[in-house]
């Protein structure tokens, strides 16, 4: 097996880890947690393709998108939290009021 | 590509609104709303420009930075993209007016919000940029730009409703943008190319390009709402502040159809097949019913037209189904496709402003009443006929009687489906106008009725009433240049064509 698709595979596996969690788990943190473990199988996707056809160098164009998306992942994560922050401040509550 | 007419405006219509909104951070309240208003009407300006420009000189591409396209990024505006960019201007400058008026008739009492204008520029180049993009990782960035500041939009009020709604909206915004973005790595990974153009031609049927098509179609149903995805659109979409429900409404959820539609046309053609587009329909009618359904039982406006959307976001998927050719037909003998293309673009017109219109009088009704219960609209006719007008003719659109955009949407969609011999799709067209004739004279009904006891009517300023009047007319007026704007959608190379079926040679198609 080459090492790409080992990545690949695993790549997969992470994706589908964080869909369940997003939908699993009730608790906010977990469901942001969820999301950023399903841009870690993305961007590794990205990433094991750079060396994927025996080239003597490595693809750039994946790193480029990689960084760009982690960069979008960090805000989108950021703004979740602060939402969550806010929710928790004026109610208290930590999840969803109809999925207790 | 390349060698089409290059143009600065695509990159004005992108950078301008970027610019006015950054620019419009450094005033206070006051300065804040009137540099987002210019900047408002100054975009509106362009894209009529750009859009006269494409009509005049036809597709127009601008290339970043003089960097060619492998490496570079090209913006391309075919008449496809012309027409929503259009469109966007069209019913974002109305928006743009009534909420300089609604968030100044609030501004005693600390409803004037001026956060609105940066975050609605933002929205706006986003917009822009989705419809002038032309690979796919750029798509996911103007998604990103397009989502974020919408989410941000919706919690604008900071009440807790409108947080948990904007929580919801963000997460389900968030795995759809990355699977999407997952399917986006496997093309890449199996052809090295993300330009929309070179993938169409450089792909080629298997496991890896269904699962690509399969996770980049599932992420972009989550975004647009679609049934059964649909589950975060009504609680953001009703507990936004008026005008930018009405944003949302009209412009956000268009912008993931608009890359579904290209996508399936344009890239996905190897690798569909007529399985794929029924069962894409199918979500599409169960859309139309469910939402619909939803809408006649909600007892609050703002619920209603958000239920509302839901059904009417269910009419654009079930074009897809037409545009797939069943084996053995060919796109040469297919004369129906011109009929479903022109039923999704008066659809998503039709749509835009209508349910616009309907989002503004909504907020008009909350300034003057405090809340929305449909039961207390009773005797609006008397207290407010412009707004009961308003109501009354989207409402009209919505349902789909003529001479409305949404008639010609409908009509054009069941001429479709006859023409393909599709009938199956017919009742669930006709059972969604029965149940939208049902919420909508549900609410006119009260409208009319004498009032039952004695509520106090605050005053609401002239001109909301008569944003949302135009609004209302303007999705009647679109009908008028219908034969015009078809013959000039049909100069873009995508309008009109199918994807063929895949007999042999695709066999993983087959989900």
């Amino acid at each position: 097996m080459e090492p790409y698709q080992i990545y690949g595979l695993a790549s997969a596996v992470l994706f589908v880890i964080g869909i369940a969690g997003l939908f699993a788990a009730r608790h906010f943190l977990k469901k942001i947690i969820a999301t950023n473990i399903m841009g870690g199988g993305v961007f590794l996707c990205f990433v094991s393709f750079a060396q994927r056809d025996a080239l003597a160098f490595a693809d750039p164009v994946p790193h480029a998108m990689v960084i760009t998306g982690i960069v979008v992942a960090v805000s989108s994560a950021a703004f979740a939290l602060a939402l969550t922050r806010r929710i928790n401040q004026l109610t208290g509550e930590e999840s969803f009021p109809n999925d207790k | 590509m390349t060698d089409l007419p290059t143009s600065p405006l695509p990159a004005l219509l992108v950078g301008l609104p970027i610019l006015m909104a950054t620019l419009s951070l450094f005033f206070r309240t006051r300065g804040k709303a009137l540099v987002g208003l210019v900047g408002c009407l100054l975009t509106a300006g362009l894209s009529f420009i750009a859009f006269a420009e494409v009509t005049r000189r036809g597709t127009l591409i601008h290339i970043l930075g003089g960097w060619d396209p492998p490496l570079g990024i090209l913006l391309r505006m075919d008449p496809l993209a012309a027409v929503f960019i259009g469109m966007t201007a069209a019913v974002g400058a109305f928006i743009s007016l009534y909420a300089w008026w609604y968030f100044r008739a609030q501004e005693s009492t600390g409803g004037a919000f001026p956060l609105f204008w940066p975050l609605w520029l933002f929205l706006w180049a986003g917009l822009n940029g989705l419809f002038l993009s032309n690979d796919l990782f750029n798509l996911f960035v103007t998604i990103e730009v397009i989502g974020i500041s919408a989410v941000a939009l919706a919690v604008l009020s900071g009440k807790v409703a409108a947080l948990f709604a904007g929580l919801r909206y963000l997460l389900a915004a968030i795995a759809g943008s990355m699977a999407y973005l997952f399917g986006v790595a496997l093309l890449y990974g199996s052809t090295g190319t993300l330009d929309i153009g070179l993938l169409g031609q450089a792909l080629e049927p298997g496991p890896a390009t269904t699962f690509a098509l399969l996770v980049i179609t599932l992420g972009l149903m989550i975004k647009t709402a679609s049934f059964p995805f649909h589950f975060w659109l009504p609680p953001a979409h009703s507990s936004a502040l008026a005008p930018v429900s009405a944003l949302l409404s009209a412009l956000v959820v268009k912008g993931t159809f608009y890359i579904l539609l290209r996508l399936w046309t344009e890239v996905f053609g190897v690798s569909l097949t007529f399985a794929a587009g029924q069962l894409i329909g199918l979500a599409g009618a169960a859309a139309v019913i469910w939402g619909s359904w939803q809408a006649f039982m909600q007892t609050n406006l703002k619920l209603v037209v958000a239920h509302s959307s839901v059904a009417q976001l269910g009419y654009l998927l079930m074009i897809f189904p037409l545009l797939v050719l069943a084996p053995g037909v060919t796109a040469g003998s297919a004369d129906w496709l011109s009929s479903a293309w022109t039923a999704g673009v008066y659809q998503v017109m039709a749509h835009a402003f209508a349910k616009s219109s309907f989002f503004l009088s909504a907020g008009i009704i909350i300034m003057a009443l405090g809340h929305d219960r449909i039961e207390s609209l009773r005797d609006l006719a008397t207290r407010m006929p412009m707004t009961v007008m308003a109501m009354g003719l989207a409402g009209v659109s919505l349902i789909g009687l003529p001479p409305s955009g949404g008639f010609m949407a409908k009509w054009m969609l069941l001429k479709g489906i006859f023409l393909s011999g599709q009938w199956w799709w017919a009742p669930a067209v006709l059972a969604g106008s029965m149940l939208a004739a049902g919420y909508v004279f549900r609410i006119l009904r009260l409208a009319f009725a004498p009032a039952a006891e004695k509520q106090t009517w605050r005053p609401v300023p002239v001109a909301l009433q008569l944003v949302a009047l135009l609004l209302a007319l303007a999705s009647f007026l679109i009908v008028f240049p219908a034969d015009y704007l078809v013959q000039f959608l049909e100069s873009s190379k995508i309008f009109g064509s199918g994807v063929e079926t895949i007999v042999e040679g695709g066999g993983d198609g087959n989900y």
